[in-house]
């Protein structure tokens, strides 16, 4: 009997400590709120991967370090979440001082489709939300290893829906001042992501 | 110590180990893991009855000396109680799809941590016991389906939405029929009851 109740603790115990660390503290049920509990406690280094924007530009995230840079990820032939994403991110714009964009806080929408997602295709997104190149870029990653990297690092998971389309999890991302991953935010409350760029510009 | 071994046993073995084999070669473990239907609701459970069938093969002895370590079936229900747990969270789900580790911690665990040990409880949980781990079954299922069915966004980021709610409404049906299954014999006549037996005429 007593060895029984040993066992017992001892399994209680490990159970109590596999279900704690298996989601940060009770907090983290699915793998959006872990990659977000994760970054927030500790801001991620991001692999350098070369983008290519609306007007044909080579760059890399890096270029942009001294400078707050959210990010977003898209494909432009998406009217549901990603045409979300760019209202979104049309608004943070608006709500933030006009002499910060683009010199202390750029937005990039990232396309994940560069099959389809051409300069052309990403120009028309652009004009479509009003993103000017300069405080907001829309880019696409060519490599695909680059792509593969960048994604993983980000946390974001791909999948086709089956109909030609993608289903991923859509959030704002937000990389500081070194080019890390520091926040990551829900993609349908613009204003409280800008509010949050604010208080760090 | 000498082990003896059943024919019966040795059967229940062979087949636990080609369980294991059929389910862990990559063609139908990619194709059971392609929807989240069959990777919830038939490998991950066909994992766990190759744990019941590891059970039956085990040496009577060895059978003896665990018995001695769970009293009433405690402890190992509680084991399998909080592996289980683990199990449901949407974010092991990803993980064992995003991370080979991962997978292999399913494999091994879903196994070992619940059939196994939830079979060798069975008998000794009596008939109170397996009520209660029969209705805590039911109803989680049913409650995870309906979690499944009202979340206006995706739980798991390896899985369509669409998808999502599909599985909801089968985990709900599994559990209504399990519910169903379980009380029906209440329900049906098998012949008089022989005076006495229950003590009441």
């Amino acid at each position: 009997m007593s060895r029984s109740i040993a066992a017992g603790l001892l399994v209680l115990a490990v159970g109590v400590g596999l279900l704690w660390f298996g989601t940060d503290g009770f907090s983290a049920f699915t793998s959006e709120a872990a990659r977000r509990h994760a970054v927030s406690e500790q801001p991620r280094v991001l692999p350098d991967a070369v983008l290519e924007d609306q007007d044909g530009r080579l760059f890399r995230l890096r270029d942009h370090a001294g400078k707050l840079v959210a990010v977003e990820f898209v494909y432009t032939r998406c009217r549901t979440v990603c045409s979300a994403l760019g209202a979104g991110f049309r608004q943070i714009g608006d709500s933030l001082p006009p002499a910060a964009l683009g010199r202390d806080f750029v937005r990039i929408s990232v396309s994940f489709d560069p099959a389809n997602d051409t300069p052309a295709a990403l120009k028309a997104y652009a004009q479509r939300f009003g993103a000017d190149g300069t405080g907001w870029r829309v880019a696409r990653v060519n490599s695909e290893t680059d792509l593969k990297r960048l994604l993983d690092a980000f946390g974001i998971t791909v999948i086709a829906d089956g109909m030609g389309g993608f289903e991923h999890n859509a959030a704002i991302h937000l990389l500081d001042r070194s080019g890390r991953l520091a926040l990551i935010a829900d993609h349908d409350r613009p204003l409280a992501f800008a509010a949050q760029v604010r208080t760090r510009l | 110590m000498r082990w003896s071994y059943r024919a019966p046993g040795v059967l229940a073995g062979v087949l636990a180990g080609v369980l294991l084999c059929l389910l862990g070669m990559p063609p139908l473990r990619a194709w059971l893991e392609a929807g989240m239907a069959t990777h919830m609701l038939v490998q991950m459970p066909l994992l766990v009855a190759a744990g019941v069938l590891m059970a039956l093969a085990l040496p009577a002895s060895l059978t003896r000396r665990i018995a001695d370590y769970n009293a009433r079936g405690l402890p190992l229900t509680l084991l399998a109680g909080f592996a289980s747990t683990y199990w449901m969270l949407p974010r092991a789900l990803d993980a064992a799809l995003a991370e080979p580790w991962m997978e292999l911690a399913k494999f091994a665990g879903l196994p070992l941590l619940i059939g196994l040990p939830l079979a060798l409880s069975w008998r000794p949980l009596g008939l109170i016991g397996r009520g209660f781990v029969l209705a805590n079954a039911i109803s989680m299922t049913a409650v995870a389906g309906w979690l499944y069915i009202a979340a206006p966004s995706r739980i798991c980021n390896g899985y369509l939405v669409d998808e999502q709610a599909f599985t909801g409404w089968l985990l709900v049906a599994v559990a209504g029929v399990l519910a169903i299954a379980w009380a029906a014999p209440a329900f049906v006549y098998r012949g008089a009851t022989p005076v006495g037996q229950h003590g009441i005429t």
